[in-house]
């Protein structure tokens, strides 16, 4: 918990310094008809860098036993986070419907250990039920691949 | 003048659609009230493209409705399941899981839903004679003043939110930072975006909201392994007609917690606290107080009155100052910006059908929402059943399908899944969230008006000062900023024990 806690604190810190570098290329002073762009966030990043610097030097000081996250807490978020991803990336080419149930049937199958016939009607179920929903009903278009296509949307 | 105004209202607000809407938004909502990972804020989030095409009245009234729903789901999970749905819903569990294990969940349901039904009238009544008579001295506020009320809502968060305050200013400050990325409207020059192009538009807050509390929240829970042991639900007719006979008996807890509701409520980050503190104040003057923690059901009304109550009070800023007092409630101003309306005091003179609407809305959706539950419990309650390794995809499929509406971007599902990680992260860290999105949300606002005042002085802070009500304001706040820093002093000066852990907000 200490080491993470240091870590994002770090983190923060530098992300206040990228954001001070960029107020005072743009100006963080008193232009012609008011406070300059960079102002605002010169401000609010100067108070970035100083509290977080604070809580940097509490945490190094403090003696926070408890662990930030244990092997198997980060396995089984590591689980929904990485197929997710990959999900994410699969929609690019192939849709959201169709990357939507390859991810919901692979973590039902991968994790829940769900029987076949269960993953396949849950994965398409909700993937046709979604399409009906969103791209019928409310009319929200969301990303579509070659299978729609094919299908004719 | 009121009255007429209400009656103009419910003539909106019952018509069959709108009627419609908020059934449909009650059940939506407490579904995703139950569900774990989705609450009210990002479950009106998810929804809020679905609405850009409806009426602005009609969609008011979903969305509330979905919180209405989101509010009274989180009593059932919370009693019948031991998991709190929502945060607020935490000190339910302390004596309604208890009360479940005993047989008595039905009781235990009863009492949660009619407990939060009363909260929430007591806190719709208020509204309705104050959001005009705020509105009106709103109308009177220039830059400085608003300034000052942004100023005193994050205030609040650092001296009253609990937790590492330094930690609130940071969430505060990172949101003020991401909403001012992109084109800066005054100059027309480009900030933060180092010459990146799809950081132009900048982040918005929507997006952040899915990511951080539903993508957040569900890493949060597959950490925690997903187990539910639920309990029945023991729900009659019988048993709730005999546990309105109790209720009554505890019209002191139901007073005192529907006040301490209302008043932690409309200031920002209200529902939570107001509901441990409404415990603490019940078990501290109950007959039964060692009954408490056991399974009593007054352990069960005091919160749950005072998180409704505070749950709707957090609508008055918004429609008054156009200053959201809760996440879902910031979800619902950019809703109303998006749909065409100007959040604010202005609202009740221009747009009088939609405000009164809304208004009678709480009225007839809060009715027709404890009926619902009330009815239906059993079938809630079967949802956690799902297995989680089907909850758990789905959940983060419907957090996909909403972040891509709001702009259909793809980019934006990236940036879903990357708030997700920072809201895992945060948690874990105790840097509260709510703070975070609100800053996001009305960073351009508090921006607009920082320098608008600026100019009127000529770049002199004193006219915070100088002003009366802005400098009243500004007094108050600081007082709050201060408050972590005074707290410990003055309690080793009256001989108190320091360093009080509070429960962190959200």
């Amino acid at each position: 918990m200490r080491i993470a806690d240091i870590v994002t604190a770090a983190v923060l810190m530098l992300l206040g310094g990228v954001v001070l570098f960029d107020a005072v290329r743009l100006g963080f002073g008193w232009g012609g008809d008011g406070p300059k762009s960079g102002f605002f966030p010169f401000w609010l990043a100067a108070i970035m860098v100083v509290v977080c610097g604070v809580i940097l030097a509490q945490a190094w000081r403090g003696r926070e036993e408890k662990r930030f996250v244990s092997r198997e807490q980060l396995g089984s978020v590591l689980k929904v986070l990485w197929p997710a991803v990959f999900a994410v990336f699969l929609m690019h080419f192939v849709g959201l419907y169709v990357a939507s149930a390859l991810y919901m049937a692979f973590y039902m199958r991968w994790v829940g250990r769900h029987s076949w016939l269960l993953v396949v009607l849950i994965a398409l179920g909700i993937s046709v039920g979604s399409f009906l929903v969103f791209e019928k009903w409310f009319l929200v278009p969301m990303p579509k691949g070659p299978l729609e296509q094919w299908l004719g949307y | 003048m009121g009255i007429e105004n209400l009656l103009l209202g419910f003539h909106i607000a019952i018509t069959p659609f709108n009627l419609w809407m908020a059934v449909v938004g009650i059940l939506l909502g407490t579904v995703i009230g139950v569900l774990p990972g989705l609450g009210g804020a990002n479950g009106v989030a998810i929804l809020l493209p679905v609405t850009f095409t409806m009426p602005p009245t009609s969609a008011i009234i979903l969305l509330t409705s979905i919180y209405w729903g989101a509010l009274f789901g989180g009593a059932i999970t919370s009693i019948l399941f031991n998991i709190p749905g929502e945060p607020w819903s935490v000190a339910t569990t302390f004596d309604g899981y208890p009360m479940a294990r005993q047989g008595q969940g039905g009781q235990a349901l009863t009492g949660a839903f009619t407990s939060s039904f009363i909260g929430a009238f007591f806190s719709i009544v208020l509204i309705t004679f104050f959001a005009p008579l705020l509105a009106q001295i709103a109308l009177r506020f220039g830059p400085p003043e608003i300034f000052a009320i942004q100023f005193l809502t994050f205030s609040s968060f650092v001296g009253l939110g609990g937790g590492n305050p330094l930690k609130s200013l940071v969430s505060i400050v990172i949101g003020f930072i991401l909403a001012t990325v992109g084109l800066d409207i005054v100059t027309g020059q480009l900030r933060l975006t180092f010459g990146i192009t799809e950081l132009m538009r900048g982040f918005d807050f929507i997006i952040a909201v899915i990511g951080l509390f539903g993508i957040g929240e569900i890493l949060l829970s597959v950490e925690e392994g997903l187990s539910f042991h639920g309990t029945k639900t023991g729900m009659n007719l019988r048993v709730v007609l005999d546990t309105w006979k109790i209720l009554p008996r505890f019209w002191r807890t139901f007073v005192r917690s529907c006040f301490i509701g209302f008043w932690m409520g409309f200031k920002p980050g209200g529902a939570t606290p107001a509901s441990f503190m409404s415990y603490a104040f019940a078990k501290r003057f109950s007959k039964n107080a060692d009954n408490f923690g056991k399974g009593e059901l007054e352990g069960v009304v005091a919160p749950e009155t005072a998180a409704h109550a505070a749950g709707i009070a957090a609508m008055l800023p918004m429609i008054t100052l156009g200053i959201p007092g809760s996440p879902t409630a910031a979800v619902m101003l950019g809703g109303l910006i998006i749909w065409g309306l100007q959040p604010g005091p202005l609202l009740f003179k221009e747009n009088p059908d939609f405000v009164w609407g809304l208004i009678a809305s709480m009225y007839t959706g809060n009715v027709i929402g404890v009926l619902m539950v009330l009815a239906f419990v059993p079938l809630f309650a079967a949802i956690l059943r799902i297995p989680f390794a089907i909850l758990t995809p789905l959940i983060v499929v419907v957090c996909a399908i909403g972040s891509y509406a709001v702009h259909n971007s793809m980019l934006d599902i990236w940036y879903m899944l990357i708030f997700g990680v920072i809201g895992y992260v945060f948690k874990k860290l105790d840097y509260p969230l709510a703070p975070f999105v609100l800053a996001l949300v009305l960073g351009d606002m508090a921006e607009n008006a920082l320098r608008q005042s600026l100019i009127m002085s000529q770049g002199s802070l004193a006219i915070f000062f100088t002003r009366p009500i802005a400098g009243a304001i500004t007094a108050v706040a600081i007082f709050f900023f201060a408050m972590p820093i005074i707290t410990p002093w003055w309690r080793r000066l009256r001989g108190l024990p320091g360093g009080r852990k509070t429960p962190s907000l959200d």
